[in-house]
């Protein structure tokens, strides 16, 4: 089997728009949770969110791009352009042809979607442009990259709502070790801050009206975030031989499913699925320094989560640390196990744990060290995602420090 | 009118082609301007726009449809016909 490792990464999210800013505001436990600002927010009863601001897409893309890419393809390209270019590879030949790109999203272009239903439901016209179709398919992000950077290899998207990124990763993970791939660029990306993408949200009455606060014993819901972030795999000796910088080293990753409730999570199945990552990776619980929590901010899942984690690392959970960036950046659905690998990549490399913010009551029923409201600074040498989707659909990561 | 629908059009072909107006020559056709498929389609659309009309086209099978394509003066007199007929109805 082939080794992996991740020599770039790029990001767009709510706390920065580009990696160092990211990480810097997840150092400094800052929240990118504000007021949303979009069209008729005011007929919505959820009015915050993680929305990108201060974003023009006319600085980075020419017109024709415009007409062609949504939201989330745009916030996916600015991503793979940061993490290609800290890679340093350029594709041509044997290389472009063994390369590909595997991304999660789970809504496609909702803001296409949102601004298209208005023109023939609300303002009752008979046209829209011919380019809705190619602009809302959930694959676009992914064709865009193969496109942008020539890379012929495998080449998809995955929905699997909030577990898409780490379904992703995995995939591109599993390419590369069986020989099949030598680079891929993965991750994922979301963006569904629309008023129907926060409507539909609403209805299920799992959202927050104030803020996202996971583990927390007043913790009242989940809130929405938006935005991509996008990596590099690599196969290993393909990274040394070139001198590449190693940020980190993919060891591990399961999947699995519930097989039980559309919508609620199951111990069992999530600390089934942190077991078998484990054993994927060969390492023992007691190797886990980090874990990047679901840690969603529901009632629901943060106490199924703590007691998985203390059902599959033992003894051990209670010295580990454990975080919810949601808290932060908010949940980008399907790209969100992409953004909250960068917590990983960041605990691993530079040695500091993103905190979970919001932290406000302790909650006996998610008594781990949930590292509230400050970040830490840790020597750790492994660290699991834990992706829980609606569904039922599991996928946790496993990362070693390079 | 009739000079208002050729500049329209030829305003919308220059757009699409990343061009000036004034570069735009009549006996052009959509391949000399670099305007493939999609350019053509998203044309079609921005043309129904700014006449309120219905352009019969089907990327298809392009040269079975009414609306030539086949140049630029060919684009407007069939724009011009359709903005005709159209608005009788």
């Amino acid at each position: 089997m082939k080794r992996v490792v991740i020599t770039g990464q790029g990001t767009v999210n709510a706390l920065g728009m580009n990696v160092p800013d990211t990480l810097e505001a997840m150092r400094e436990g800052h929240c990118g949770i504000g007021p949303l600002e979009i069209r008729d927010v005011d007929r919505l009863a959820i009015q915050i969110g993680g929305q990108v601001k201060g974003y023009d897409p006319d600085a980075e893309f020419n017109r024709q791009q415009i007409v062609l890419y949504d939201r989330f393809t745009q916030f996916t390209l600015l991503s793979a352009r940061e993490a290609i270019a800290q890679s340093g590879l350029s594709f041509v030949g044997d290389l472009a042809a063994r390369s590909g790109v595997v991304l999660g999203n789970s809504g496609g272009g909702m803001n296409t979607l949102d601004e298209n239903y208005r023109t023939v439901y609300e303002a009752g016209k008979n046209r829209v442009h011919p380019f809705v179709v190619p602009k809302l398919m959930n694959n676009a992000a992914a064709s865009h990259v193969s496109m942008e950077f020539n890379l012929k290899g495998p080449t998809f998207t995955v929905a699997t709502a909030c577990a898409s990124s780490n379904h992703a990763m995995g995939q591109a993970f599993q390419f590369i070790r069986s020989g099949m791939a030598e680079v891929m660029i993965t991750g994922g990306s979301e963006s569904m801050l629309c008023f129907g993408g926060v409507k539909a949200w609403e209805g299920l009455r799992v959202m927050s009206k104030d803020a996202c606060r996971p583990f927390s014993a007043n913790r009242n819901g989940m809130v929405q975030g938006e935005g991509a972030a996008i990596f590099v795999f690599e196969e290993y000796e393909h990274a040394k031989a070139r001198g590449a910088e190693i940020i980190a080293e993919v060891i591990g990753f399961a999947m699995t499913s519930d097989a039980a409730d559309i919508v609620m999570p199951s111990k069992q199945n999530a600390a089934r699925t942190m077991t078998l990552a484990m054993q994927d990776a060969r390492i023992n619980p007691e190797e886990v320094g980090y874990i990047n929590a679901h840690g969603t901010g529901t009632a629901a899942n943060d106490k199924t989560e703590c007691a998985a984690v203390a059902d599959a690392l033992g003894h051990h959970a209670n010295d580990l640390m454990i975080s919810s960036t949601k808290s932060m950046h908010g949940h980008l659905i399907g790209g969100t196990g992409a953004v909250e690998l960068l917590a990983c990549t960041m605990a691993l490399k530079e040695g500091v744990i993103a905190p979970t913010i919001g932290y406000e009551e302790p909650d006996p029923e998610c008594a781990l060290d949930v590292v509230p409201n400050v970040a830490r600074d840790a020597d750790v040498d492994v660290v699991l995602s834990n992706a829980f989707a609606f569904g039922g659909l599991n996928a946790v990561l496993a990362l070693r420090r390079a | 009118m009739a000079e208002s629908v050729k500049d329209k059009v030829i305003a919308i072909i220059a757009e699409q082609a990343v061009l000036e107006p004034s570069d735009v020559k009549d006996e052009a056709s959509l391949e000399d301007l670099g305007i493939d498929s999609l350019g053509l389609v998203e044309s079609i659309f921005a043309i129904e726009e700014a006449f309120d009309i219905s352009v019969p086209f089907n990327a298809n099978e392009p040269e079975k449809s009414d609306f030539d394509v086949s140049s630029i003066s060919a684009i407007i007199a069939a724009v011009e016909s359709l903005i005709a007929e159209q608005s009788n109805s």
